[in-house]
């Protein structure tokens, strides 16, 4: 007969789970791809915030003679047409490139909760004006608005960061707007009401954190977006100008001309993005699981 | 003394005069008013310290309209609503804030009436804490209170809405609308989404707290056993309005409006021999947007005379505390 070991039971299920550290073990256990996700990201964060310890050289240092030199034992992912380190190159992308993510994310999302919140809570032509300026940026194409903004304010990373957030607005309000309209007529909203609470405090305190999960799932897709949209912007030379590394800008410069005498400029950073936009994907799928107390077992 | 008695010989709790509450009907393009949605329609009435007054009636009466103005959750159209002598009607939001510590509301729904973001602990604390009302140590400690008081435990505080029962998240929406100390509350069919064994356990669990804190309840129901169970006074509602209006015994032996008489034929009767007269009601509730003229059950009535068609009856006071609206009576 088989027995039941019970502890063993008790820790599968996450009965003994206290502490930061085994909670933490213990939703790895759980969500195993959204680990992946995790370390994929926590590499990708770390390479940023200490690229310049862990890149082997300059990342702007050109030399001639190393130009279009294939992956060696000094050049680990080989060197580029003005002879400068991928690997080092890379490293330091990963700075431009979470950076840009981020904070246009963080922006956008800002600007789009807000509006999607006050629309769907208040309703009326608030409501219709903030829905027919949304029809028409989403009437664009993420990377055409981009443009038209990049292109208007000119080439920088604060520039850049601007022109890939505004375009994400519409997408954030939309998502807030139609999970508010649901929300604001559930009873435990009529009951935060009956209870004296300010509109503010109903909304910020429990509609707000109900349209969450499907937010973050769209912030974790929109994070890889966010990246190829900088490579293509960069690209167009209206991203991040030279010299700083982007990983956009180190694939398609060098994918039309050079992909068959020096793969490896193309091939290194294609990885890069891949495996970002991956783990933050997979990430992101893991903490909404986590996060939504229903799922929680 | 009893309970009625007693009630009846102190200043109510809550005073409803003339209640009405038309809900626009847009049409089109333009949001052209196109109708109005009688959902309550001149209903009075008041309820006594103490005292229970269950409000009955089909589905689409008006009922549940009447509990959530009288909460000013909705505003109402017309009428009065005072609270402890005080008309709050009009009253702004600043006001309201205080008014709301006084009356407080308990939904039928037990699953979406709990934010599921939030923990069992922090849904009833917040409205401490919305209140000023301690410190976290203390309103910790007053929420464990609650939580002990409506049958639930201390080590619950922590667990997420998901993790209960219906009847366990009725217990904690009890629990919330309890917290700020109301005299009122209402009860938005609180116990119909439960299993009939729950159902009574926290009809019990009510009645134990009605008598601790002498709170007064506007009980919302259309299970007419339910109510005679928790009710003094019963109000029976048709289509906006106030149809029969008395104590529940007088309400359940010697009904005098048709439409009470035939809800109550309705009610099954735990005997098999024993055989009543049936009154079995022909056709649908009508439409709040277009409702008959004259008395609104005449459609309905087995009773109606011409004289119902045109004439709407107003509610008469047949003998002491028990009115009715009907001309047949």
């Amino acid at each position: 007969m088989a027995e039941i070991d019970h502890q063993a039971e008790l820790t599968r299920a996450g009965a003994n789970v206290s502490g930061h550290w085994s909670r933490l073990l213990f939703y790895m256990r759980q969500h195993p791809l959204g680990a992946i996700g995790a370390v994929i990201v926590i590499v990708f964060v770390f390479s940023a915030v200490f690229a310049d310890v862990l890149a082997p050289h300059d990342p702007l240092h050109t030399s001639a003679p190393d130009s279009l030199k294939a992956p060696d034992t000094t050049f680990v992912m080989g060197a580029d047409m003005m002879g400068r380190d991928v690997l080092s190159r890379i490293i330091h992308g990963a700075r431009i490139s979470l950076t840009v993510g981020v904070a246009s994310i963080l922006l956008g999302g800002v600007i789009g909760i807000v509006i999607g919140l006050m629309s769907g809570y208040l309703l009326g032509w608030f409501d219709l004006l903030m829905q027919r300026l949304i029809d028409i940026m989403q009437a664009l194409p993420l990377l055409v608005l981009a443009l038209v903004m990049a292109a208007s304010l000119g080439p920088s990373l604060e520039n850049t960061i601007i022109a890939i957030s505004i375009p994400l607005v519409p997408n954030v309000a939309r998502v807030v707007r139609s999970s508010t309209l649901s929300l604001r007529e559930m009873p435990f909203v009529e009951a935060a009401r009956a209870a004296g609470m300010s509109e503010l405090r109903v909304a910020v305190r429990h509609v707000l954190p109900n349209t969450l999960a499907p937010l973050i799932v769209l912030f974790t897709a929109q994070l890889g977006a966010a990246i190829l949209v900088e490579a293509s912007l960069s690209f167009l030379g209206l991203g991040v100008p030279e010299p700083h590394p982007s990983w956009g800008r180190m694939l398609s410069e060098s994918a039309a001309e050079y992909v068959r005498v020096a793969p490896w400029l193309v091939i290194f950073p294609g990885i890069a993005i891949s495996l970002a936009v991956f783990g933050t994907n997979l990430f992101g799928d893991a903490v909404r699981d986590i996060l939504d107390p229903r799922q929680r077992s | 003394m009893t309970a009625a008695a007693e009630a009846a010989a102190q200043p109510p709790v809550l005073e409803v005069e003339g209640l009405k509450k038309h809900f626009p009907v847009k049409k089109g393009l333009l949001s052209r008013q196109s109708g109005k949605v009688y959902a309550v329609d001149g209903v009075s009435f008041h309820i006594g310290p103490g005292e229970t007054l269950g409000l009955v009636g089909e589905s689409g009466c008006g009922k549940s309209t009447v509990g959530r103005t009288v909460l000013r959750l909705i505003d109402p159209t017309e009428g009065a609503i005072r609270l402890s002598g005080r008309d709050v009607t009009h009253l702004g939001k600043t006001d309201m804030r205080a008014v709301r510590r006084e009356m407080q509301i308990i939904f039928q729904d037990p699953y979406s009436s709990l934010n599921p973001r939030m923990s069992a602990g922090d849904i009833v604390g917040e409205l401490l804490r919305v209140h000023d009302l301690g410190n976290a140590a203390e309103r910790e400690e007053r929420v464990a209170e609650l939580f002990e008081r409506v049958g639930l435990s201390r080590a619950q505080m922590k667990s997420f809405p998901h993790e209960f029962s219906g009847g366990q998240r009725q217990r904690i929406g009890i629990a919330r609308a309890l917290a700020l100390n109301p005299k009122l509350i209402v009860g938005d069919e609180p116990v119909s989404a439960l299993d009939v064994s729950i159902q009574a356990q926290v009809i019990n669990l009510l009645m134990d707290l009605q008598q601790e804190f002498r709170l007064s309840y506007l009980f919302v129901a259309h299970d007419l056993a339910v109510v005679e169970h928790i009710s003094h006074r019963i109000a029976v509602m048709y289509l906006g309005r106030i149809v029969e209006y008395t104590d529940k015994r007088t309400l359940f032996t010697d009904p005098q409006h048709p439409y009470t008489e035939a809800l109550l034929s309705a009610v099954p009767v735990p005997d098999p021999r024993l055989r009543r007269k049936k009154m079995v009601l022909q056709g649908d509730v009508p439409s709040p947007i277009n409702p008959p003229s004259g008395c609104h059950f005449h459609t309905r009535c087995p009773y109606a005379e011409a004289r119902c068609r045109i004439e709407s009856p107003a509610l008469r006071e047949i003998a002491p505390g028990h009115t009715v609206a009907c001309h047949l009576r």
